[in-house]
């Protein structure tokens, strides 16, 4: 328990460095979930809207094209 | 080279890839974050703020390697009108602005308790934050524009000019008198660091190189995609 808290503490530089760690932290996982989720959002949409065109082009009103 | 750069193939084989590189990145930073935190020896003067190099040196480089990477693919899209050029300049710059904008808070945080001040406009951190406002411009103009051809060509230019801050960022520590500590990994005659810290420090680095290529693959085929609908949606509006 005493050797976690000398951890936390980091010889009174705590304040510092884990603030430090957990900025890294926070923005490299933020973007990270920012740039998937745009991703699968679009994947999304793509199939989405090529399914529409599937359908339209089989469907005899458009078979003319 | 080209074979590669095909959209499509690039689709293909980074989707093998991305599982690779999230894995590396997260076995890297677990070896990377244990010797940085516990395993490795707190500095003889600094004691353990120097940890706070673990995370600020890494971001700091990936900051330059990024507008680099990101003012190359920039160039070869301007010259070559390559599309996944554009893509991967495109993607880059958010990932490099996260870089400079770590590096700069981190470095804040270091610096109170080593030099007694979180900011000084001396050259290093001065040409940083100008590092920072770069990528800024740079996302800015690239989204300016309706035609996503021009935005690229025009943040491109905007991209090659800003290149000459990289010189002045990396040498600004040896030209001007500044608080910022010169060089200590690359330089003539080899590291003036201790391997103890050498180590965790270069695994850092390993683990911010993979998080990189892994956030950028990601976003290249995000924006791709976007490229796919965009022609589905013209398809669909003019037949």
């Amino acid at each position: 328990m005493e050797s976690l808290v000398t951890f936390v503490e980091m010889g009174g530089y705590g304040r510092f460095v884990w603030p430090a760690f957990a900025v890294t932290a926070l923005v490299l996982a933020g973007l990270l979930v920012q740039s998937l989720r745009t991703l699968k959002g679009r994947e999304a949409q793509l199939s989405l809207l090529q399914g529409s065109l599937d359908r339209a082009r089989r469907r005899p009103a458009g078979a003319g094209r | 080279m080209t074979r590669f750069a095909n959209p499509n193939r690039f689709l293909r084989w980074s989707g093998r890839l991305l599982p690779w590189l999230a894995a590396a990145t997260i076995l890297l930073f677990g070896v990377g974050l244990y010797l940085a935190l516990i395993a490795s020896p707190p500095d003889y003067q600094q004691g353990e703020s120097v940890r706070i190099m673990y995370v600020h040196v890494p971001a700091a480089w990936m900051a330059l390697f990024c507008y680099v990477a990101m003012a190359g693919a920039a160039a070869v899209g301007l010259i070559w009108r390559h599309p996944l050029a554009d893509i991967v300049a495109k993607a880059s710059a958010p990932i490099g602005a996260a870089f400079t904008l770590l590096a700069l808070v981190t470095g804040a945080l270091w610096g109170k308790p080593m030099w007694g001040t979180w900011w000084v406009w001396d050259a290093r951190l001065t040409s940083v934050l100008v590092l920072f406002f770069l990528y800024l411009g740079y996302i800015a103009l690239n989204s300016a524009f309706d035609d996503p051809g021009r935005g690229a060509r025009a943040s491109a230019i905007l991209a090659l000019v800003g290149l000459v801050n990289v010189p002045i960022i990396k040498f600004s520590v040896d030209w001007w008198y500044t608080l910022h500590q010169p060089a200590s990994v690359i330089r003539a005659g080899g590291p003036a660091i201790h391997p103890s810290m050498l180590w965790p420090l270069l695994l850092m680095a390993a683990a911010f190189t993979c998080y990189y290529l892994w956030v950028l693959a990601v976003r290249v085929r995000g924006e791709i995609v976007a490229h796919k609908i965009r022609a589905l949606r013209l398809r669909q509006a003019y037949g």
